[in-house]
């Protein structure tokens, strides 16, 4: 049971996450905290033409939440805004329950082991909660630094 | 150990297995199993006497009624107290809010200042943030040394005439830390201000009276010592209880209503408006009994020579490293910890594929994990149906967690 939450690849990206660190002169600056555990995590993304080019992330939080933050800022890269808005769709559905698209979604798949614990899906969730956030006030035209919670639900 | 008794086959619970493994369970600082009596309390009410209290003429409301009112009274007992100094509530929580609405609303002015220290609970807290900010009173504080204590050092510069109350907690329930409430009491009693202990980790675990303490209010949760969930009490000094105005108004409160205006009941019905938690309260009147029938200086000698094991056991763990003070003398069964280079989400998470309950997180105290300086803690606690084995299959839990993570690789 617990191999099914702590996936190799899972257990990897926390390990080495990828893209971690600040962004400097990022359009989208996010705090996400999850009110539950009192994880946080601070989101940079810099957009280019409707492109999402880079995103990083930094803070302390527990594997799941760490490993999430790390697939996501590998998955979203070079996708454009729209793209990025069907992915975190898609990794909604996939963690309220429905059954992935496993070409769409790739390595994120194997975070679909964190749905048979119900308090762990928000650590799974925290970094793309932030991001939608980032993105949509992005989108208003605000790049304000903004907070989202995990209790806005993504 | 200290016990006169095995109590573990008092409480049906702790015979329960998980995937074949025994369920170890090691956080009672979040709440308390029950013992059969109080289950068999809570069933006995509803199926033979379940009526309101304070109103029927018949023969099982008469019965409920003084069901519920020898609840007050064993409580009152229990702390030393008089039953009309005994106010149920819903739980710790609500009775800092009573105090923080009734009491403060009526007695803290513009200008006045609330002391409280670092180590509080968000429950001991956030009500009197908002009170301050109703009031526009100002908030100070007391800060936690390194050992996990309390810096008392700046007591007499914090406290002044504009003190209006002291707020502050027996016993962390992340440190485990005992605070020396009488001694803060005094000093806070010399400039006129009121004393508020939040007793929600000390009563259900040592010998607590209030004569002892020299405080004006003590606020604690039945569900922590035994007894259901839903209740609670505030006991408050007589004096100041009497001077107090209500809380919530509404039925049960009241000596005489008018469409304009209403006289109120003297304490402790005063603050009970509404129809009581009855159940609970009876019930928690039986965890009295079960707990005096064990003894609390039994209960409280248990627990120290338990954490004297847990804490040489974790000294054992590479990379755990404990927070608080290492004295089970000046402190309770709370007792928090980290793993280096595991989140304690994760540790929790492979301690519960072991079948050992344990919390994890900031433990509703945010403010006193930023001073030691981690986002969060894995926390153990224990209580009198707790036994070495618990720790033992704790220790094993953590050496998985370990391995699990690699550190040993």
């Amino acid at each position: 049971m617990l191999q099914e939450l702590y996936q190799e690849i899972i257990l990897d990206h926390y390990a080495h996450p990828r893209n971690r660190g600040r962004l400097e002169g990022a359009e989208v600056v996010v705090e996400g905290v999850n009110p539950s555990c009192g994880d946080e995590i601070s989101l940079f993304a810099r957009v280019r033409d409707g492109v999402v080019e880079e995103v990083r992330f930094e803070g302390k939080g527990c594997s799941i939440s760490q490993a999430s933050a790390s697939m996501m800022t590998e998955a979203v890269r070079g996708k454009t805004l729209a793209a990025v808005r069907e992915l975190v769709d898609r990794f909604r559905r996939m963690m309220h329950g429905e059954p992935p698209d496993e070409e769409a979604l790739g390595e994120l798949v194997a975070l679909q082991g964190v749905r048979r614990f119900p308090v762990r899906v928000k650590c799974a969730t925290l970094a793309w909660v932030a991001l939608e956030r980032g993105l949509s006030e992005y989108e208003c035209g605000r790049t304000a630094q903004v907070v989202a919670s995990t209790e806005d639900e993504l | 150990m200290a016990l006169p008794r095995d109590v573990r086959s008092d409480f049906p619970l702790l015979g329960r297995s998980l995937d074949g493994k025994p369920l170890v369970y090691l956080d009672s600082a979040a709440t308390s199993q029950k013992p059969r009596v109080v289950l068999e309390a809570l069933r006995r009410y509803y199926e033979e006497y379940n009526a309101n209290v304070h109103r029927g003429l018949y023969r099982i409301a008469e019965q409920a009624t003084l069901a519920y009112e020898e609840a007050r009274a064993k409580v009152a007992r229990f702390l030393g107290a008089r039953p009309e100094e005994v106010v149920f509530t819903r739980g710790t929580t609500e009775s800092v809010n009573l105090v923080a609405y009734a009491y403060g609303d009526a007695f803290v002015q513009e200008g006045d200042e609330i002391l409280l220290t670092e180590m509080e609970h968000h429950s001991n807290l956030v009500p009197w943030q908002r009170l301050a900010e109703r009031r526009g009173a100002r908030l100070r504080f007391l800060r936690v040394r390194s050992d996990g204590t309390l810096d008392l050092d700046p007591l007499d510069r914090l406290l002044s005439e504009r003190t209006r109350l002291v707020a502050i907690t027996h016993q962390s329930n992340v440190l485990g830390t005992i605070n020396p409430v009488r001694y803060v009491a005094d000093r806070a009693h010399a400039v006129g201000a009121v004393v508020l202990v939040d007793g929600a980790q000390s009563v259900p675990h040592m010998p607590v009276r209030v004569a002892d303490l020299g405080c004006d209010f003590l606020a604690f949760s039945g569900h922590k010592m035994c007894g259901p969930t839903g209740i609670g009490v505030l006991w408050g000094r007589a004096e100041v209880l009497d001077r107090m105005p209500p809380f919530h108004g509404g039925g049960e409160m009241i000596e005489r209503v008018e469409l304009e205006r209403s006289t109120y009941k003297a304490s402790p019905h005063r603050f009970e408006a509404g129809t009581p938690n009855i159940a609970d309260a009876i019930a928690l009147g039986v965890a009295v009994d079960y707990l005096e029938g064990v003894g609390m200086e039994a209960v409280r000698e248990h627990e120290k020579s338990l954490v004297r094991y847990l804490l040489a056991q974790l000294r054992e763990v590479d990379g755990v490293r404990v927070y608080g003070p290492q004295d089970p003398e000046v402190r309770g069964g709370a007792v928090a910890f980290t793993v280096e280079g595991v989140h304690p989400h994760d540790v929790a998470q492979v301690l519960d594929g072991e079948g050992v309950c344990v919390r994890a997180g900031h433990h509703c105290a945010q403010p006193l994990h930023r001073a030691l300086g981690v986002a969060a803690t894995t926390r153990a606690s224990v209580y009198l149906y707790n036994t070495p084995e618990d720790v033992d299959a704790l220790v094993r839990g953590l050496e998985r967690v370990r391995r699990f993570f690699g550190r040993d690789g």
